[in-house]
């Protein structure tokens, strides 16, 4: 795979034998998060996966902080460890998720995704290696990701689909409340009755 | 009027009636039968009126063209030739067609399907006008084909029963067989003479002076032998008619009397000279025209069928007109066909009623009825048309019958010229074998039906299938009470029979007997010489009938005495000896037909429906089942499991990327 | 730093994620799963923007996109398997088999069971408006 053709090298390539202390750190946060998320997708125990969640989805900010994209970083702290594993907490609360161990976690398709997950991950590491190998990324000169900077970049260049995105926020609401209401009283069974002026909040 | 105008009315007015019965017959009931019978009426009073205009002197003519052929010298025309043939034929079919549809306003009273049935007998007789006034040949085939059709219809009138569903096809398929080599026949005598006007050919073959001839005049009317058999009813094709009586009495009276059958004769008539100038179809004619009489006679004679009877003698009759034309001699078979249809339509007409008054065919069970005094006007015609029949002075039909006999000696002794004496040989023997043979089924008929034992049985209380062997029911069940055997009201009622009827069989009775008596007046609108009866011909065929008659009788003395009211009573099983079944049976022509032609015409039909069905079928089918059971095969994929259908979407989508990438490499390295 | 870290750690992440979603059973699981995809693709994002040093920022941007995308994603999706387990009684992915070929033997699960089987439904409209708040 030497062929392909090399990207333009930043000056001073140090190689991988002698790494320096961010990618030490990039490694060992890399290594413990990727544990996180095997962790996620392999374990019987529903909660305990979302759990294993907050740590991959943590790990992930730290990277980002490793990267010095640090709002980006306290973004993904405060969305997903913050409210997207409460949202998914709650989601196992409401479908009586079993609590404990459950034989039932995976599907009879294991051995598939298993394939197929190899066969994917296998050829994206190896193209990416190929295509990457030599390319420096430069830590040293000023972040990239400082709030100041972002927030320049969001408001000015970006301000129309920052706007777009935010009526598909509230698309999203409104389809999550008209999704989660009862339709209709009739349909509701008696016993909701109680319940149904909530439901139809 | 102009005669022109009048005879173009003649066609045109039941044409007329027929497309208004058709159009209004659903709705209007009640004037169907002012439409059917008026008009009809009326043509025959207008058909009488130009034969009396025309009165057998020069031809009336008159000619327009219909549409040209892309030869401009050959343009079909519809064209006018009425001689004196033409004019009395078309009398007969007027008096006959309206004679049919006054009798059918009563005899087919209460059925369903009466207005149909009236605009087709209009249809059909103004099918027959046209032939019979055409001067052009093509004009004339679609007169000929228009009969065909109307019979077809109308010998299937009660469709509802499997006998006439099979008799109106096979006579269809039969008078078919012939009408291609018909119209063969027409187009090559057509380009022939270059012309299609039947006038302009006839005075040029008759002229002596252009010496104008035909190129193959065997052949074409050979052709048009072929045509004329199967619409006359000749030896080959003949079977169609017996089974014919299939359906409705005054159906079968129309068809035999005036209409069908007689188009034949009559065609052959018109183009005699084309006949005559070949020696081989003349001598053709003479034996088809001599195998049929005989044979016909002899059938007639085994017959227990009323209908049957009369449609035997019809052949025989016919052949008598055909035998006529084999000698050249025009004159004597329209002749014979005039008094015919006249005593052939009463006699029909009367079996109608017959039937009606004794609810069955068969002439066994007919003579426990006790007919003489049920139905005495149909018990006296009858016998007056059977008289005639039997070519007893002085009814018409020995007139007629006389004439054919002398023209047949005339030919075999005198010589005519183009007529082969022995076709005059031939019809002759046939002619006095047949005279015999007619006088004593004729004799035996009225003895059967009239004379019949065994009076202990005065109730129709039988089925009438069950006595006679072949006898067709007249009428389904259900569809006209009147006829239904099982009836018991039937006798009263039976004494009282319509006037309509009464007066049309009295009428008809008329020329039956006195038509012959103008054998003098004849002449002079035919081109014959003489239509006198001879005084040899007169002599050995009416001892010879008288003989038949006598024997006839004192065979059914005989038989009587011996078992009386039985159907072994039947003087003809005694006459006819181990040839009655036989007989019975056609001489197994049908058997035969059916083994020769319809046997293999099955099979073959077998054999292409097999091929379509297992063979091209079979790729049409295998393709559906192929594509099912693809579908059944890939419908085993649909699990319904997302998880799966992801999978394999995404399976996919990394093999198309393993390609991509193997074939970026590929490409770089090369 | 390489590229080759984040690369490849995201590469992995996906992969992770994608067999999350091939292999659990359960709806809640299976969106866990998409969330690590996502994540993957953040990441994938972040590092490239940090490497080019690109004016607009168009890669980190991105990103808070997509970090917005999915937080508007996985409320729609719980809410969606709320609404299927108080339909079906359940939130197990591969038992909602309608869309199946029927002609085929074993019924699934017959609506009528589900119904029966489903413990009452009354907290379903109860919570499900926290869901999604």
């Amino acid at each position: 795979m030497t062929h392909v053709p090399s990207v333009p090298l930043a000056a001073g390539h140090p190689g991988f034998l002698s790494p320096t202390g961010v990618e030490i750190a990039f490694v060992l946060v890399g290594v413990v998060a990727l544990g996180a998320a095997v962790a996620t997708v392999t374990t019987r125990q529903l909660v305990h996966a979302a759990l294993w969640l907050v740590v991959a989805l943590g790990g992930v900010a730290v990277e980002y902080l490793l990267l010095t994209a640090e709002f980006i970083a306290w973004v993904q702290v405060l969305i997903y460890v913050g409210s997207v594993v409460v949202l998914l907490l709650f989601g196992l609360m409401l479908t009586r998720a079993p609590i404990g161990r459950s034989p039932e976690a995976d599907s009879g398709n294991r051995p598939a995704a298993l394939t197929v997950a190899g066969g994917a991950a296998v050829l994206l590491v190896v193209l990416v290696v190929d295509a990457f190998r030599s390319t420096w990324i430069r830590l040293d000169v000023p972040a990239a990701g400082s709030t100041r900077l972002t927030g320049e970049a969001l408001f000015r260049n970006w301000v129309l689909p920052f706007e777009a995105l935010s009526v598909l926020l509230l698309a999203a609401l409104v389809g999550a409340i008209v999704l989660s209401r009862r339709q209709g009283a009739s349909a509701a069974p008696p016993e909701a009755a109680g319940t149904s002026e909530d439901g139809g909040r | 009027m102009s005669t022109q105008t009048l005879a173009v009315l003649v066609p045109l007015l039941p044409f007329l009636s027929a497309a208004a019965g058709l159009l209004l017959g659903g709705r209007a009931p009640g004037f169907v039968r002012p439409l059917a019978v008026l008009p009809t009426a009326v043509a025959a009073a207008l058909a009488a009126l130009v034969a009396a205009r025309q009165g057998g002197g020069t031809p009336v003519r008159g000619a327009t063209e219909l549409t040209p052929t892309g030869n401009a010298d050959l343009p079909v025309q519809l064209a006018l030739h009425i001689d004196g043939f033409a004019a009395l034929v078309a009398v007969l079919v007027g008096v006959v067609a309206t004679a049919v549809q006054l009798y059918s306003t009563s005899y087919l009273r209460d059925d369903p399907r009466y207005p149909s049935y009236a605009a087709l007998v209009s249809l059909f007789s103004a099918a027959m006008y046209l032939v019979v006034y055409s001067d052009d040949l093509v004009v004339l085939l679609v007169g000929w084909e228009v009969m065909g059709v109307c019979s077809y219809f109308l010998i299937g009138h009660h469709w509802e029963t499997r006998a006439a569903r099979s008799a109106s096809l096979k006579a269809f398929l039969t008078t078919k067989l012939g009408d291609v080599p018909f119209l063969i026949g027409i187009l090559a005598l057509a380009s022939d003479a270059g012309t299609f006007r039947i006038s302009t050919i006839t005075t040029r073959l008759t002229s002596s002076l252009s010496g104008w001839e035909l190129v193959h005049p065997t052949l074409v009317a050979l052709l048009l032998l072929a045509g004329v058999a199967g619409k006359s009813a000749l030896f080959p094709l003949h079977t169609w008619l017996p089974t014919a009586m299939a359906g409705p009495t005054p159906v079968s009276a129309l068809i035999h009397a005036a209409t069908m059958v007689a188009a034949g004769i009559y065609v052959v008539a018109r183009l005699l000279p084309v006949f005559a100038s070949s020696a081989a179809a003349l001598l053709v004619l003479a034996v088809l025209a001599g195998l049929t009489m005989a044979g016909a006679a002899l059938c007639a004679l085994a017959q227990d069928d009323l209908k049957r009877v009369l449609a035997y003698s019809t052949l025989s009759q016919l052949a008598y007109m055909a035998g006529a034309l084999a000698v050249a001699d025009r004159g004597a078979a329209v002749f014979h066909l005039l008094s015919h249809g006249a005593f052939k339509a009463l006699l029909f007409l009367a079996a109608g009623v017959l039937i009606h008054a004794a609810g069955t065919n068969s002439l066994t069970a007919m003579g426990r009825r006790r007919l003489t005094s049920r139905v005495p006007d149909a018990y006296w015609t009858t016998t007056l048309g059977l008289l005639a029949l039997a070519a007893i002075p002085p009814f018409s039909g020995f007139f007629s019958k006389e004439a054919v006999l002398a023209a047949a000696e005339h030919a075999a002794l005198a010589h005519r010229s183009g007529v082969p004496a022995v076709a005059g040989w031939i019809v002759l023997v046939a002619g006095l074998l047949t005279a015999l043979l007619t006088a004593a089924y004729a004799t035996r008929m009225w003895l059967l039906a009239f004379r019949g034992t065994g009076a202990q049985a005065p109730a129709p209380a039988e089925p009438a299938g069950a006595t006679g062997v072949g006898a067709i029911e007249e009428d389904p069940p259900g569809d006209e009470p009147n006829s239904l055997p099982d009836t018991p009201p039937s006798q009263p009622r039976a004494r009282r029979q319509p006037a309509a009827m009464t007066v049309v069989l009295w009428a008809l009775a008329v020329p039956t007997l006195a038509f012959g008596l103008l054998f003098d007046a004849l002449p002079a609108w035919f081109d014959s010489a003489t239509l006198a009866p001879t005084l040899t011909t007169s002599v050995l065929a009416t001892g010879v009938a008288l003989v038949g008659a006598v024997v006839t009788y004192g065979a059914w003395r005989h038989t009587t005495a011996l078992a009386p009211g039985t159907a072994s009573a039947d003087p003809g099983r005694l006459l006819l000896g181990p040839l009655h079944t036989t007989a019975e049976a056609g001489f197994r022509l049908d058997a035969a037909y059916r083994a020769v032609a319809v046997r293999p015409v099955l099979a073959a039909s077998r054999l292409a429906r097999m091929l379509d069905r297992d063979v091209v079928d079979a790729y049409v089918r295998g393709a559906g089942r192929g594509s099912r059971m693809l579908g059944a095969l890939v419908r085993r994929a649909q699990t319904g499991n997302l998880q799966t259908y992801l999978a394999v979407l995404v399976a996919g989508s990394v093999v198309l990327a393993v390609a991509a990438v193997v074939a970026a490499t590929g490409t770089a390295g090369a | 730093m390489h590229l080759a870290y984040p690369a490849v750690l995201s590469a992995l992440l996906f992969c992770t994620g994608l067999y999350g979603v091939l292999a659990r059973r359960n709806l809640i699981l299976v969106l866990m799963s998409v969330e690590l995809m996502l994540n993957a693709v953040n990441l994938n994002l972040v590092a490239f923007d940090v490497w080019l040093r690109d004016a607009l920022h168009a890669g980190q941007s991105l990103a808070l996109f997509t970090i917005a995308i999915a937080a508007a994603e996985i409320g729609i999706g719980l809410a969606i398997v709320l609404l299927v387990y108080r339909n079906r009684g359940t939130s197990a992915v591969d038992r909602l088999r309608l869309l199946r070929d029927d002609s085929r033997d074993e019924p699934a699960q017959p609506p009528a069971g589900a119904a029966a089987a489903r413990p009452g439904g009354s907290e379903g409209p109860d919570t499900s408006g926290e869901a999604t708040e």
